[in-house]
């Protein structure tokens, strides 16, 4: 039962009021992919023990997306922000290597 | 006989005696009493039978962590099994069995496994799953499941209510012995909002029967005037009979409360018999004190073998003695205790057995003085007696058990030291460290569980984190108080500095530092390890770990599912820390190395009432209902849920059944004229300048293109390719079309939508609104269609004017609307859209105006055969996920020319485009009156690899059609269009197979849509 604060509006939501939309990040692919480029589209997804970015939705709140940065393993939060991002914003791994000098994790 | 002491219980009321049951047995408590208590106070120490040897099992503590005296409380509906007799109140007119027996708790023929033991061993479950093989399902299934199982559910509903309650707090303590009611008083005094919750009627935790006094007071009084100061404050509340029972994620907590009642067998209207605590608390304070622990000895389990803690209980709280001749074992010195308050109360001390070689302190000297026969070096080697004690033998502690003697005595207690109550620490991830000097697991401070800050959110304190004299606890409770607080972001000191709640000073009667022995004798032999109990409700003795061990199951985590030790509904609370110390004496390494296994809540089980709270019968999940709703009631509707919907299925006319319902409204609509009530159907409005471009990425087909004031078919694939959605999309205006989805998709459809617009094309400038309960959609449906519309309003509804799949506003009945002339059925139809306000109004007005056109209703089921006599698909009959539009024969719903919507790049992949895939045909039954089942499957009569039939297709839908008197089903068949007119079995039950013919999946009028 995470705690995740909306960027959008602002609301401490409970996972109850929550939507879980996977891994963020993902580049989609289009008609002209290759078949191993689809392939990782569609079914391949990081399962990291520890720093992970997740797409999620205020399903029972504003309705929207925003993506979270978290520690799979502690459930710490490192930040949430907006989907309308292609990458993590430097805010947000700035705060990462401050509490997790050591991670190394692919940048998504 | 009477057990009850002439003097003394702190917990009763001696002026109100309380009448109750016991296997039908009438006996008689006290208010206070638990049910345990009672029991004891009537001499009777035999409570049950163990879930394995079906060995008679007497009380043996005083708490929540009982696992011996197991009931089933009141009868019928209301009836709860599994109840731990030490936490039931007593009430007037209670009425208990024991459980786990057969006849009778007295004599239990199950009771003859015991003599089997020796078959019975750890990991017998695993051994009877090996070999042979056929003796599991004929011998050992049928025989384990009639002997175990515990209590008896009722069959009937729970006539009572359970409700849940929702709390926000900044500090949560939980427990309110001296440490919980400090560390409360302190955050409180730093400003947090703090809840105290113990799981106990009264409060005040172990202190008051252990003789602790602070600040010169005797404990009972300091705690009275502490809870009365924090129920006093705004900011805490204070509630008892309350167990916490699990810790997750960012400090959401649950606890439940139990609500005693004046008599078991009726339910209280007024109020829920148990209420389920949803907490969010930014810190945790853990104060739930410390479970003593038996010692291993032979015969440790026969009733009357009790913890020492548990005997002072009952002799201090209730006025109970549990013999008259007891025995006392110890490795530590909190037995004394014991030893000295049951002397005080009269009870004759045979002896006190201490395993230490040397052991000192003011608690030996007291009982010394008060006489007790202190013998050192000495523990217990046996019990006598079956059903009851009727002696010990003792034995030098470091030896084998060979030479002893006799002590004469009719009840045991033992101490062998005490274990933290740390599970609410460990369910969200903190974890444990052993102590070898205090012999026991403590929360590891340098791994706490963390909250969403990364900070830990669960601080233990008290005889919870080690602290096990009193003398230490208020300073860390204080500490432990206000360290919440600030992790709490509370750092001020607001409101007054309470004396009450601020103890200068505790003093404890005993200090408590145990020399551990985990098998006492230290060298007992195999006949008195065989019969040392470790976990007394799964019965797992110390031989079945040393096997487990020699077997290979090693690791704890291997060892506790092999033996079943700990996984009974008490979860361990008195035998994992005793299990594991054998664990590791067996492999001969340090308990720090074997571990511990984890705990995981719930810490005392919990109803499914209480998890299910209000949410069952109307209010499992609310349905959606038409404007119309009332007057389908009203006029026969047989319903059918449709997503969150309900439906008429059918209209019911006197006498008529169901089958010959719908075929009345099928020819009816066919020969006359229908009216349907369609606002279910999902309406999403898209618009904005990109809106076109947008439909275009969703739907397989092209919308940009769509003129003005016309309709389209439209497809919706996922990014798999597969069919996920379809419907009518309208073209409103240069920006604006109309989407209809499934009555199913309305919700997930405009999700998926928005899910794109927000994370991929979040330039694009499109805005959806999901219309669905805004409007009601009426179909009116049949050769008459036309009359009828012609009758409600001035629409120009010809040919010429209103082509199919051309929609226009207007004004019909007095309403405004929109109208669209498309069809689901292949008949003249026509749809109307009207505010949902203005719904019933125009419902009935149709009916009037078609009266005597012989308008009728129809429902989802005609509907449903209608659309298939046509071979239209319905998405969730013909789809399942994983079925494209080109299985689906939809080729011309699916654009070539556009470079991308979504679905295009997967229908490229190569498995999507195999020959062999399953695809749509229609299947004539060679006996038209022959009905396929839905989802039959068809086989070619050969076999698989592993002896299955192959399948080469299914049915998806599958009706009889009055309209052309024969069955008619749609099915999806490999290779199925290539395969015309070839005939394929469909194997049904009782060994029949139905055979039909593949043809076109278009049943009736090949110019489909020629007459609509």
């Amino acid at each position: 039962m995470l705690i995740l604060t909306c960027p959008c509006c602002g609301a401490e939501a409970d996972e109850t009021e929550l939507a879980s939309g996977g891994e963020a990040h993902i580049q989609r692919q289009g008609p002209e992919s290759t078949d191993a480029a689809f392939e990782a589209y569609l079914f391949q997804r990081k399962n990291p023990s520890g720093v992970h970015f997740e797409r999620w939705r205020h399903a029972f709140g504003c309705g929207k997306w925003f993506h979270a940065a978290r520690c799979t393993r502690t459930l710490e939060v490192f930040g949430t922000y907006t989907a309308q991002s292609l990458k993590p914003p430097k805010w947000i791994l700035d705060r990462i290597r401050k509490r997790r000098p050591d991670w190394a994790g692919p940048l998504p | 006989m009477s057990r009850r002491l002439s003097e003394g219980g702190r917990l009763i009321d001696r002026e109100v005696p309380l009448g109750f049951l016991w296997n039908n047995r009438r006996l008689t408590g006290f208010r206070g009493d638990t049910l345990a208590s009672a029991l004891l106070a009537n001499d009777q120490q035999l409570a049950g039978r163990s879930f394995k040897y079906h060995r008679p099992r007497g009380i043996v503590t005083a708490g929540p962590e009982e696992p011996n005296a197991l009931v089933q409380l009141g009868h019928g509906a209301s009836s709860e099994p599994n109840l731990r007799a030490t936490t039931v109140e007593l009430a007037d007119g209670l009425r208990a069995t024991s459980q786990n027996h057969w006849p009778s708790l007295e004599f239990d023929i199950g009771a003859a496994t015991g003599y089997l033991a020796p078959l019975f061993a750890a990991g017998f479950y695993y051994k009877t799953f090996m070999w042979p093989r056929v003796a599991w399902k004929h011998v050992f299934e049928p025989l384990i499941r009639r002997s175990a199982g515990l209590g008896i559910p009722p069959t009937q509903p729970d006539p009572d209510h359970y409700e849940h309650y929702h709390a926000h707090v900044d500090v949560l303590v939980v427990g309110s012995g001296i440490a919980g009611l400090v560390a409360a008083g302190a955050a409180a005094d730093a400003g947090a909002r703090v809840l105290v919750l113990e799981q106990n009627p009264e409060f005040g935790g172990r202190a008051p029967v252990d003789g602790i006094t602070v600040d010169g007071l005797a404990a009972s009084e300091w705690i009275d005037d502490c809870v009365a100061d924090l129920a006093w404050r705004d900011l805490v509340r204070v509630r008892n009979r309350t167990t916490v029972l699990g810790v997750y994620d960012h400090g959401y907590v649950f606890a439940c409360e139990h609500r005693p009642r004046p008599n078991m067998d009726k339910s209280r209207a007024d109020a829920p018999r148990q209420r389920l605590w949803r907490i969010r608390a930014r810190q945790i304070v853990m104060a739930t004190g410390a479970i003593e622990r038996p010692l291993a000895f032979a015969g440790n389990d026969v009733p009357g073998v009790m913890l020492a803690s548990a005997a002072r209980d009952y002799a201090v709280n209730f006025g109970v003695g549990i013999g008259d001749r007891v025995v006392v074992v110890t490795n530590n010195d909190s037995a004394y205790l014991t030893a000295t308050a049951l002397a005080e109360a009269g009870i004759g001390i045979a002896g006190i057995l201490d395993i230490r070689e040397s052991p000192a302190g003011p608690a030996l000297d007291r009982a010394r003085a008060v006489g007790l026969d202190v013998r050192t070096g000495m523990s217990v080697a046996s019990v006598f007696g079956r059903r009851q004690v009727l002696g010990v033998s003792a034995t030098a502690s470091n030896g084998d058990g060979a030479r002893t003697e006799r002590i004469v005595a009719n009840a045991v207690v033992m101490s062998g030291g005490w274990s933290p109550s740390v599970h609410l620490w460990s369910h969200c991830g903190g974890k444990l460290a052993w102590d070898a000097n205090r012999g026991c697991f403590l929360p590891d401070a340098d791994r706490p569980p963390a909250g969403a800050d990364g900070v830990g959110m669960v601080i233990p304190v008290g005889a919870a984190n080690g602290t096990m004299d009193a003398s230490g606890i208020p300073d860390e409770a204080v500490r432990a108080g206000r360290e919440a607080a600030r992790r709490a972001g509370h750092r001020g000191r607001r409101g007054r500095q309470s004396s009450a709640s601020h103890p200068a000073q505790a003093e404890d009667a005993a200090e408590s530092q145990p020399e551990l022995a985990w098998m006492v004798p230290r060298q007992a032999k195999r006949s008195l390890r065989s019969r040392a109990f470790l976990d007394y409700q799964n019965d797992v003795k110390v031989t079945d770990i040393e096997l487990a061990v020699r077997e290979g199951f090693q690791s704890v985590e291997h060892a506790k599912r092999y033996t079943t030790l700990g996984m009974a509904t008490d979860q361990g609370k008195l035998s994992n820390v005793n299990g594991i110390g054998i664990l590791a004496t067996s492999m001969g390494q340090e308990i720090a190395g074997v571990g511990t296994t984890t705990f995981r809540p719930p810490y005392t089980p919990l109803t499914l009432g209480a998890i299910a709270g209000e949410a069952h019968g109307p209010l499992f999940k609310p349905v959606r209902k038409t404007p119309m709703d009332g007057w389908h009631d009203d006029h026969g509707a047989h319903w059918e849920p449709v997503a969150d919907w309900r439906r008429p299925y059918c209209y019911l006319r006197d006498g008529e059944t169901v089958k010959a319902a719908i075929n009345r409204e099928i020819l009816n609509t066919r020969r006359r004229v229908g009216l349907l009530d369609a606002s279910t159907l999902g309406k999403i409005l898209v618009s904005g300048p990109d809106s076109g471009r947008f439909l275009d990425m969703l739907y397989t087909g092209r919308m940009s293109t769509l003129r003005q004031g016309r309709c389209r078919y439209g497809l919706m694939c996922n990014e798999n390719g597969f069919l996920i959605d379809d419907g009518v999309i309208a073209r409103l205006g240069e920006e604006t079309f109309l989407c209809h989805t499934t009555s199913g998709g309305s919700d997930r459809i405009h999700a998926w939508m928005e899910e794109w617009l927000q994370t991929e094309w979040w330039t694009w400038k499109v805005w959806t609104v999901n219309l669905t309960e805004q409007f009601v959609q009426v179909g009116i449906v049949g050769p008459e269609a036309r009359t009828v519309m012609e009758r409600l309003g001035n629409i120009d509804v010809s040919d010429e004017a209103l082509r199919f799949m051309d929609h226009v506003d207007g004004e019909l009945a007095g309403f405004p609307v929109r109208l669209f002339r498309i069809s689901f059925s292949g008949e003249l139809s026509y749809e109307i859209q009207l505010p949902a306000a203005a719904g019933l109004e125009f419902w009935t007005q149709a009916l009037e105006a078609g009266a005597d056109l012989g308008i009728q209703p129809y429902g989802t089921e005609a509907l449903h055969v209608m659309r298939a006599e046509k071979g239209f698909i319905m998405i969730g009959d013909e789809t399942d996920g994983t079925v494209t539009p080109q299985d689906l024969g939809l080729d011309w719903a699916v654009s070539r020319l556009k470079s991308d919507y979504l679905g295009k790049r997967a229908q490229a992949r190569s498995y999507l485009n195999a020959p062999d895939r399953w695809r749509l045909v229609g299947l004539a039954t060679e006996d038209p009156n022959a009905v396929l089942p839905d989802g039959a499957y068809a086989t070619d009569g050969s076999r698989q690899q592993d002896g299955g039939k192959t399948m080469i297709g299914r049915v998806t839908s599958s009706y009889w059609s009055p309209t052309i008197n024969r069955s008619i089903a749609l099915g999806l068949v490999e290779r199925g269009p290539d395969r015309m007119g070839e005939v394929i079995g469909f194997p049904v039950e009782s060994g029949r197979t139905i055979r039909a013919k593949i043809v076109d999946p278009v049943f009736l009028g090949q110019d489909a849509g020629a007459n609509a």
